[in-house]
């Protein structure tokens, strides 16, 4: 600890070549706009290129918004039941598919794939499929934000699914065997020992698999843009889509836009933070 | 025994249902796709037949409407060119960060996380002005876009790696008198190979599919990627031309099928090594 070794000595002479390209790029891609954006939402724009400070003004008008409220409790909402529904379903494939089940490589290789293809690309794929089925009743997508939300959560299922169940997968690969074999010898009923032994053990997988859909289902946008566009009247908007149509379908709304984004930011880093301590208590050593 | 063989196989034809149900959407585009316009909204559930089919008509539109082979090349260049700048630098950073361990280290390390809860809608408005102020709204411009947002979870990972990895065999170089960028090219860099493939790996598929950085910051008038390119079908008030969107919906995911048979087992250990418990 106290004597520094060799290659470190060595190797902090060379901090130019080994940080710098990167560091100069992050403050240049994330500090110095980060920065600006916490400024940006204590002001207004007068005209495009000025702006004049008006202190919480911004803030207090982002409390008194109806669409963004209603986002609020909207995304909160959408990320609960997509992360119970996301992590139960892939919980489920993931351990059918450790089993010896013939052809588990392939079901495997299925239910991934969609995961590979982009959040709007998604969007327009279940457009079409979920709008066939509604059009039977004369019903629509955009009709209603009941409708939107569940088309919503069916897209974002059908992408995640597949990528928890990787992880689950790999978690599953790492429960030693002999232990669930022990409880059978006890006499432990499978839901049993799935329930006290394997679940307990799998808390490590589980916390990274809550906290990826939780905050991806605070961030949700892409989905949302091209599956609703947050129709009808902004009703079906998320978090992410109603900052961002703040920002560009509004004149001289950059500032209440960007204090939209800094407690969207705020929102995002507490859930993450409350989701950590919460499964992280929960986890065992085998 | 011949019972658990039994109940094995019943899974796997219940399995087998699962799977063509889960491909159902993308089967429904495939098919689609070779639709005249009209049917395809009036019963998206039929398959063509002799009035309705329409050839290769939607592609042809699509091609055109689109330029679809031009916002392919330019999501290629993009995503070429920022995962493979992003992959040199944040492995060099991680590396240094772990043997240096001084204060400066452990402070970019600490921002570098931050930046990793962080949501693109904090930035994107001051970051979509600055780039246009810089002239960064180029495909090129965005390698460095790319690189300065979302370092946070290469690091990440290649710190991990780096921890993992014995100092000594680098000691006794150092000790020979090899000098450092040597010893990080040529010891280091060969160890941590798989883990490299690995982020690649996430960072194209993440890359790819970007859809808002891209929006807010490129020049549309002269370059689109393929996720803007898809928008141009989407006219105002839910006047959305379905054929040529098919078309380009199917072009679409050809790619990313054969990027998925030939890399998937490098996706499967990527995603696994993405997944390294905060």
């Amino acid at each position: 600890m106290h004597d520094v070794s060799v290659v470190s000595h060595v190797t902090r002479k060379w901090w130019s070549l080994f940080t710098l390209p990167i560091v100069l790029a992050f403050a240049f891609g994330f500090i110095v706009p980060f920065i600006i954006g916490i400024y940006l939402s204590f002001t207004t724009f007068t005209t495009i290129t000025d702006s004049e400070w008006v202190g919480m003004d911004n803030y207090i008008e982002v409390f008194k918004d109806p669409v963004f409220l209603h986002a609020l409790w909207f995304t909160a909402l959408y990320a609960v039941v997509t992360t119970v529904i996301i992590n139960v379903i892939s919980f489920f494939l993931a351990y059918m598919l450790n089993t010896a089940m013939r052809g588990a490589k392939f079901f495997r290789s299925i239910f991934f794939l969609p995961n590979l293809i982009g959040g709007i690309i998604l969007g327009y794929i279940w457009q079409l499929l979920l709008n066939g089925i509604l059009s039977h009743w004369d019903l629509s997508l955009t009709l209603s934000a009941k409708y939107g939300f569940w088309g919503i959560v069916i897209v974002s299922c059908w992408q995640s699914i597949g990528y928890e169940m990787i992880i689950y997968l790999a978690g599953l690969q790492n429960v030693p065997q002999e232990l669930m074999e022990a409880a059978a010898v006890d006499g432990a009923s499978s839901s049993q020992s799935v329930f006290h032994v394997l679940l307990p053990l799998m808390m490590p997988s589980i916390t990274v698999c809550t906290f990826l859909t939780l905050t991806g289902g605070f961030k949700v946008f892409d989905q949302n843009l091209a599956l609703t566009g947050g129709q009808p009247s902004n009703t079906s908007a998320m978090l992410a889509l109603d900052i961002y149509k703040t920002f560009y379908q509004g004149v001289g709304t950059e500032g209440l836009g960007q204090a939209k984004a800094v407690m969207f930011l705020i929102i995002v880093a507490l859930v993450a933070v409350l989701q950590n301590k919460l499964t992280t208590s929960k986890e065992v050593e085998a | 025994m011949n019972m658990k063989r039994r109940i094995s196989g019943v899974w796997t034809v219940i399995f087998a249902i699962i799977s063509v149900i889960w491909m159902f959407p993308i089967l429904m585009v495939i098919m689609n796709s070779f639709k005249k316009k009209t049917a395809i909204s009036i019963s998206p559930f039929a398959p063509p037949t002799k009035e309705t089919f329409a050839g290769l008509s939607n592609y042809a539109e699509a091609l055109e409407k689109t330029d679809f082979l031009w916002s392919f090349v330019w999501s290629l260049f993009i995503t070429v060119g920022s995962v493979l700048l992003m992959l040199v630098f944040t492995v060099m950073c991680a590396w240094w960060i772990v043997r240096a361990n001084n204060v400066y280290a452990k402070f970019i390390y600490l921002l570098f996380l931050i930046s990793m809860v962080v949501p693109f809608q904090m930035v994107m408005f001051p970051l979509s002005k600055m780039s246009d102020m810089a002239g960064l709204n180029t495909p090129w411009g965005l390698w460095l876009l790319y690189l300065g947002f979302s370092p946070g979870l290469p690091v990440f990972i290649f710190t991990g790696v780096v921890k993992s990895l014995p100092s000594a065999v680098e000691e006794a170089a150092m000790i020979d008198g090899a000098s450092v960028p040597r010893i990080f090219f040529n010891v280091v860099l060969p160890l941590m190979r798989s883990s490299i493939v690995s982020v690649a790996i996430l960072q194209t598929m993440w890359v790819w599919n970007d859809f808002l950085l891209p929006y807010v910051t490129l020049d549309l008038q002269q370059f689109k990627t393929i996720p803007i390119a898809v928008q141009v079908f989407k006219g105002s008030y839910g006047t959305t031309d379905w054929g040529a969107m098919m078309g380009c919906l199917v072009l679409t995911i050809i790619p990313i099928l054969v990027f998925y048979m030939l890399c998937q087992k490098q996706i499967i250990s990527g995603i696994t090594a993405g997944a390294v418990k905060g």
